[in-house]
């Protein structure tokens, strides 16, 4: 009970602190909005290919959403010494830090949300599979700040975060088959696209969207779900090695 | 004490930890009693933060035991931090949250209920004398305050042992007072207290016992009175002189060899016998030397002369670290 008390507190406080504040809550809502009108006015298309655009902006709204905000809800927490608190507390680290990124994945999870809003407005989603998106944004959302929290604790500087993020961010948009298909990259770099966790998050969306997956979903859920182990772990690795020297 | 409850409350056994290959603490090893004042004395880079950092799990030893409350730490970092309190040398407050917010986080990070917090976090603005700035932004608050608040959320839980690293380091002189003066109430209401200073007066105000450590070593451990005895024995004066020649020293000491002279620093002499000093005949034969007497004063033995005997660091290197520090006594 009384880890539970801390864990509430420590997502409760990172939300009032970072994630609720209102330059947030618009990234939030302007972010989504760009990449669809982008896409609109560069594949020329109308409201029709709304279906298959939506899939890529709910992938790239989570990642965004979630990796931003870990260099400052760790790293600069780290940097400025209050996270050594968080470290004295009688809680084991794994706990710690399922508090300190909860927070990360409840608002990369809400921010899916902001272009289904805006598509149900927009478009007919009557045949989405909403049973199978929803665990799917959920999914991403927690392997998109896991991979974002194994960025945050690998260095010390938050601008070193921010720029380290966009080192992974920006190539998972073009790479992860969110936008165009995987079949359509050179071939040479096909094999880079199935090493990154959001291309099984991406699958999944694209199944329950317009049924145009290209796995099993079971085999996706599997992957994204390996990943977000394998990067959580990397991360608790990295933290008693490099912060509880 | 309670019966098979534990004779010390922390337990250092060889205790050894290194940064690239040099040596920060050294093979030390010391025990605290339950409800004692422990000082831990020593320049900056001696090695006391490390050590704090080691008995509290932000650090890892290189090897060496650890017991707190008879649990043992090395292994698992986590076992004691329930019953411990910690009080860095910077505050590590949350900048965006008002004194009452920070308090109430703390106390949930020891997974205290809502009431309770709320209850433990305006006691404590009331004793630290923060009631006025309680809603406050703790980034807005002068040093002083955030110092008090640092203590106050080190204490939230009431822990039975609380570490303090330098609490008084780089704050003005009533908030320093007032802060060892809580630390006295601390530990008479029963509290543990680990303390880590380079400010002697401070440990010799506070504490009961002291470890001295210097480039991560322990060089003597002792109560305060038996510290301080060697050189209670002994009488010491001060002499001011001025036009002095750079032998006045040993022609002092031929002159009278019960005495011992030793030029502290430019222009003051240190006196010291078993014996009472007259001033009259010193002055005489100083003067006699072509040299003028400015100021003669007794000194009171402090436990910076201990510290000078025991450790040969010179009470100047202290107070520029002082001085560096930004701090007041």
């Amino acid at each position: 009970m009384k880890r539970w008390i801390a864990f509430w507190n420590i997502m409760l406080k990172d939300m009032r602190s970072y994630y609720l504040k209102p330059p947030n809550i618009s990234w939030g809502l302007i972010f989504p909005a760009a990449w669809t009108g982008m896409f609109f006015i560069k594949t020329g298309t109308g409201l029709e290919s709304i279906p298959e655009l939506l899939p890529g902006v709910i992938a790239v709204s989570i990642l965004f959403g979630t990796t931003s905000m870990l260099a400052v809800t760790v790293t600069f927490e780290k940097k400025n010494r209050s996270f050594e608190r968080l470290l004295l507390a009688p809680l084991p680290l794994e706990l710690l830090m399922l508090a300190k990124t909860s927070g990360a994945i409840l608002f990369g999870a809400a921010n899916a949300f902001v272009p289904i809003i805006l598509a149900v407005f927009l478009t007919d989603l009557s045949g989405v599979a909403w049973m199978i998106v929803i665990p799917a944004v959920i999914m991403i959302a927690i392997a998109s700040t896991f991979l974002g929290l194994s960025i945050a604790v690998s260095v010390s500087e938050v601008f070193e975060a921010q720029t380290f993020s966009n080192f992974f961010r920006f190539p998972m948009i073009f790479l992860c088959g969110l936008f165009f298909p995987i079949s359509s990259l050179p071939m040479f770099l096909r094999p880079l696209s199935y090493l990154l966790p959001l291309t099984y998050g991406a699958d999944i969306l694209h199944g329950a969207v317009h049924g145009k997956n290209i796995m099993p979903l079971a085999l996706d859920f599997t992957v994204i779900t390996a990943f977000c182990i394998l990067l959580f772990s990397i991360s608790l690795r990295n933290i008693h090695r490099r912060w509880i020297i | 004490m309670r019966a098979g409850a534990p004779d010390f409350l922390i337990e250092v056994n060889q205790l050894t930890k290194t940064f690239n290959g040099v040596p920060a603490v050294d093979q030390i090893s010391f025990r605290v009693g339950p409800g004692e004042l422990f000082g831990f004395l020593g320049p900056n880079g001696a090695g006391k933060t490390t050590t704090i950092n080691m008995l509290t799990g932000l650090a890892r030893p290189d090897s060496g035991t650890i017991r707190i409350a008879g649990l043992e730490c090395v292994t698992n970092p986590k076992a004691a931090q329930h019953l411990i309190g910690v009080i860095p040398d910077e505050s590590n407050l949350y900048p965006e949250l008002s004194g009452f917010d920070n308090l109430c986080f703390c106390a949930s990070l020891y997974g205290m209920k809502k009431g309770q917090r709320r209850a433990r976090a305006r006691e404590l603005l009331d004793t630290f004398g923060l009631k006025e700035a309680a809603n406050r932004k703790f980034a807005g608050y002068s040093k002083g305050m955030k110092r008090k608040l640092t203590i106050a959320a080190g204490i939230i839980h009431h822990p039975r042992i609380l570490f303090l690293d330098e609490p008084t380091s780089g704050i003005d002189v009533a908030s320093a007072r007032r802060i060892r003066q809580l630390i006295a109430e601390l530990n008479d209401a029963g509290t543990t207290i680990f303390l880590t200073t380079h400010y002697l007066e401070e440990a010799e105000r506070l504490c009961k016992r002291i470890a001295f450590i210097v480039k991560g070593r322990i060089v003597r451990t002792d109560t305060i009175a038996d510290l301080l005895q060697p050189i209670l024995e002994k009488k010491a004066m001060l002499i001011s002189v001025s036009n002095a020649s750079g032998d006045l020293c040993d022609r002092l000491s031929s002159a009278f060899p019960r005495f011992e002279f030793q030029a502290v620093s430019s222009g003051h002499i240190r006196v010291e016998s078993a014996d009472a000093i007259h001033i009259g005949p010193l002055v005489r034969f100083i003067e006699s030397q072509g040299a003028e007497v400015t100021e003669a004063r007794r000194l009171q033995p402090s436990l910076e002369d201990v510290f000078v005997r025991v450790t040969g660091i010179e009470p100047d290197v202290m107070k520029k670290e002082k001085e560096k520090a930004g701090g007041d006594l």
